[in-house]
């Protein structure tokens, strides 16, 4: 029976099939066993919730812990004082929703960016580094201080806040300008090496403007000072400021790029650049534009970041970029719903990792977390916006 | 197809082209004598000579990454790590570092009376290259079916996270009192190499470990023209042109891709352990990310793709890094009345260099030729059927 199925003979021109490229096979199975399990297919197919249960584990686990053995607040008497109850967490998810705000504000220039030129702009949290310098620039000029009354400082905040977004807005478009339009039809790498360089540069700017060492700025809005309590969770005001920028200005995004005929093209040049100009959109101003928008969101993550942290640094720019782009990652790339979720979500690990496990090791729990999101779903929470992905 | 542009490389090009065919092989080994000479030309100490050490490790890096982007095309931004785990291959196996065990192989009568655990010279090295190879192949299953951005990513991430376990490896136990890593006071007083009869490496004199570096450099170049032109760098340039097409001509995408990932990361971990016993020490704050940039740019700005490309990008960035920012120009800014030093913002020159060389030269110093063959004529048909006339295309 075998031997009525043969398969004819192929024409001699046509050469083997491809053998394995050589070296060692253990290799590559070793590979092959980790791709084409069954169990990583599970997983990858339910990744969404995987992923879910992953993000929500931390929270859990320490919400569990608290009220089973308690955490201690401090020491009365001579004896620790134990709390069973979920006011520390409660803490920690302000303060992460708080961090998160400015991570987010970040996080919706890069995926916008990617969104519209396929670039990981590099220098992007470096835009937001030279943000909160600015910021902290003016202050002086403004006249700023602690004896500012309370109507002159929020003029003198609002006034600081529209020049920096107007400063580091500028700025993004000038680095697209110079360094990534000249190489639209270049390789994919260029582009972001040339990102990569400005970043450095802009870092050695903020180097030569402020030395190498963090700087404390003045705490204009007494950022530590409780402003009310709920449920025994003490909120600060630094968390009421940082909200109180970042709200308006996710809302004032969203309209734009949802609603207005600027945000249409932005939109359309993103599905496709080249239909868009066949249908007399300008591409350039379209990617320019984007390009102002997320740098000035950046410049308000700037002033928002000095005026909570109070104190700014040369590098500070590059962790927040990294944990920006994580968020926009987590979000679902091109995506500003996803971007704003991401980035309150990297702001909650943030601060769970901080206050229990360390800060010196949050990065690294972060960068888990993003490799997590890689293996189990590369689009994100909900789904990327991209030409790729369609 | 339109002919290629007459640049002087491409002149010199057809020039060698009308060359007997050993002729390479004569200026191969003419080029080995010089290298061989180096020391004797120009003094065997001081700075230069470090510098030249130096920057021929940097580029074995730049070697290694060379097959990750260039060859194969995986956009990997986390290379330092294979530079951190090679560097702690010779901080754990050639040093005083784990006091507590006793374990001597093939070491002089100095060393083998101290505590810890030493192992040859060479047997560092094969344990560097096997440590980042496997650990390249970790970095690289999550990465199988991700696009190129992503893949830069992952990489990206693992790199910082090996960079954090590296800085904070000082709290984390591995038993007996001893920990994972010295952070960044750094595990010190790392052997030298032992090769008894051959050569005597200390501090005083640079030209020992200059042969060694130049024997490596001399062995990857060989390994990476020899691999590039196997049927192994046939099958990972296919998957960098079209990774659709190449997979459906049969070829394995996952031994293809993790063997890119093992050899590359294995270059990486020969030269961090050599860097690791030349500069004596193994420091958290070396592996930082600026350094998977600063391999990253040797690559581009020689060619991607390109062995002699990255080869003179490893070089010229090394002589920058090393000898002609600090050592040449370092006072320059003062000078011209400016109050700060060169070396304070080299990763800002570097950043200006990886601009202008980008937008001037995206192909490189030295390109490989498939890609002066995209770059020169393929966009041109480009433009043209976007609309523009065209130009001499029939």
């Amino acid at each position: 029976m075998v031997n009525t199925t043969t398969i004819p003979p192929g024409p001699p021109s046509i050469p083997g099939p491809p053998g394995r490229p050589g070296l060692p096979g253990w290799l590559g199975r070793l590979g092959a066993l980790g791709a084409r399990s069954g169990v990583l297919a599970a997983v990858r197919r339910s990744g969404h919730w995987v992923l879910i249960a992953a993000l929500a584990a931390l929270p859990v686990y320490y919400g569990i812990h608290d009220l089973t053995s308690g955490y201690q607040s401090g020491v009365a008497a001579g004896h620790p004082v134990i709390h069973h109850d979920l006011s520390k967490l409660g803490f920690n998810f302000a303060e992460g929703l708080s961090d998160g705000a400015i991570w987010a504000l970040i996080a919706i220039g890069y995926t916008l960016v990617y969104g519209i030129i396929e670039l990981i702009n590099f220098a992007h949290g470096d835009v937001f580094m030279i943000g909160s310098f600015t910021a902290v620039g003016l202050w002086g000029p403004l006249g700023l201080g602690f004896s500012t009354s309370a109507l002159g400082l929020a003029g003198g905040l609002l006034v600081t806040l529209l020049v920096t977004m107007a400063t580091t807005g500028s700025l993004n478009v000038l680095i697209e300008r110079v360094a990534y339009r000249p190489l639209r039809n270049a390789p994919k790498l260029a582009p972001l090496i040339t990102a990569v360089g400005f970043s450095f540069i802009l870092q050695n700017v903020g180097l030569l403007w402020r030395g190498g060492n963090p700087q404390s700025v003045a705490d204009l809005i007494d950022a530590q000072h409780t402003a009310f309590t709920i449920g025994g969770v003490p909120i600060l005001r630094g968390y009421l400021v940082t909200l109180a920028v970042m709200i308006p200005l996710v809302f004032a995004t969203t309209w734009f790029i949802g609603s207005t005929r600027a945000g249409k093209a932005m939109r359309a040049t993103a599905q496709d650049p080249e239909a868009a100009r066949l249908m007399g959109i300008n591409v350039d101003n379209t990617i320019s534009l984007t390009f102002l928008l997320g740098g000035a969101l950046a410049g308000a993550a700037g002033l928002v970041y000095a005026l909570y942290e109070t104190n700014v640094w040369y590098f500070q720019g590059f962790q927040a970029g990294l944990l920006a782009f994580t968020a926009a990652v987590m979000g679902g790339i091109g995506n500003v719903r996803g971007a704003v979720l991401g980035g309150l979500i990297i702001g909650l690990i943030q601060a769970l990792s901080d206050s229990r496990i360390g800060p010196q090791w949050t990065e690294a729990i972060v960068f888990g977390y993003l490799i997590a999101i890689m293996v189990l779903r590369p689009k994100g929470l909900l789904g990327e916006q991209t030409r790729e992905a369609g | 197809m339109s002919a290629l542009p007459a640049t002087p490389l491409a002149k010199l090009r057809a020039l060698t082209g009308r060359l007997p065919a050993w002729w390479s092989r004569v200026l191969a080994a003419a080029l080995i004598v010089v290298g061989v000479a180096v020391p004797f030309l120009f003094g065997s100490n001081g700075g230069f000579m470090n510098a030249t050490i130096i920057a021929i490790a940097y580029a074995v890096m730049s070697l290694g990454l060379n097959i990750v982007v260039g060859i194969a095309g995986l956009l990997d931004l986390g290379y330092v790590a294979f530079y951190a785990l090679g560097a702690y291959s010779v901080g754990w196996f050639g040093s005083e570092f784990f006091a507590k065990a006793q374990v001597h192989v093939l070491v002089n009568s100095v060393v083998s009376t101290l505590p810890g655990v030493h192992l040859n010279f060479l047997l560092i090295l094969v344990a560097a290259a096997l440590i980042c190879a496997l650990a390249g192949v970790v970095i690289g299953l999550p990465t199988l079916r991700l696009r190129g951005d992503y893949i830069a990513i992952v990489t990206l991430a693992f790199g910082e996270i090996i960079y954090v376990i590296a800085v904070n490896g000082q709290s984390v136990s591995i038993g007996g009192g001893m920990t994972l890593t010295a952070g960044n006071l750094g595990i010190s007083a790392v052997d030298s190499p032992y090769f008894p009869g051959i050569a005597q490496f200390g501090l005083l004199d640079l030209k020992p470990w200059y042969w060694l570096i130049l024997v490596i450099l001399l062995v990857a170049v060989f390994v990476n023209l020899r691999a590039r032109d196997s049927r192994l760098g046939r099958a990972w340039i296919a998957l960098r042109e079209d990774e659709v097409a190449a997979v459906s001509m049969g070829i394995p995408l996952v031994r293809t891709k993790l063997l890119a990932y093992a050899m590359g990361a294995g270059f990486g971990g020969i030269s961090g352990a050599f860097l690791g016993t030349y500069t004596t020490q193994v420091n958290a704050s070396q592996f930082q990310f600026g350094f998977s940039i600063f391999i990253l740019a040797m690559v581009i700005i020689g060619g991607l793709g390109s062995i002699w490309g990255a080869v003179t990008g490893g070089l010229l960035l090394g002589y920058i890094n090393n000898w002609l920012i600090p050592d040449v120009l370092n006072n320059l800014p003062s000078s011209f009345g400016l109050n700060f030093q060169l070396t304070q913002v080299e990763f800002g020159i570097f950043g200006f260099l990886l601009v202008i060389t980008m937008v001037l030269r995206p192909q490189g110093l030295i390109p490989e030729r498939r890609r002066r063959l995209e770059l020169t004529s393929v966009i041109p048909a480009e433009d043209a059927q976007l609309g523009s006339e065209p130009e001499g295309a029939t």
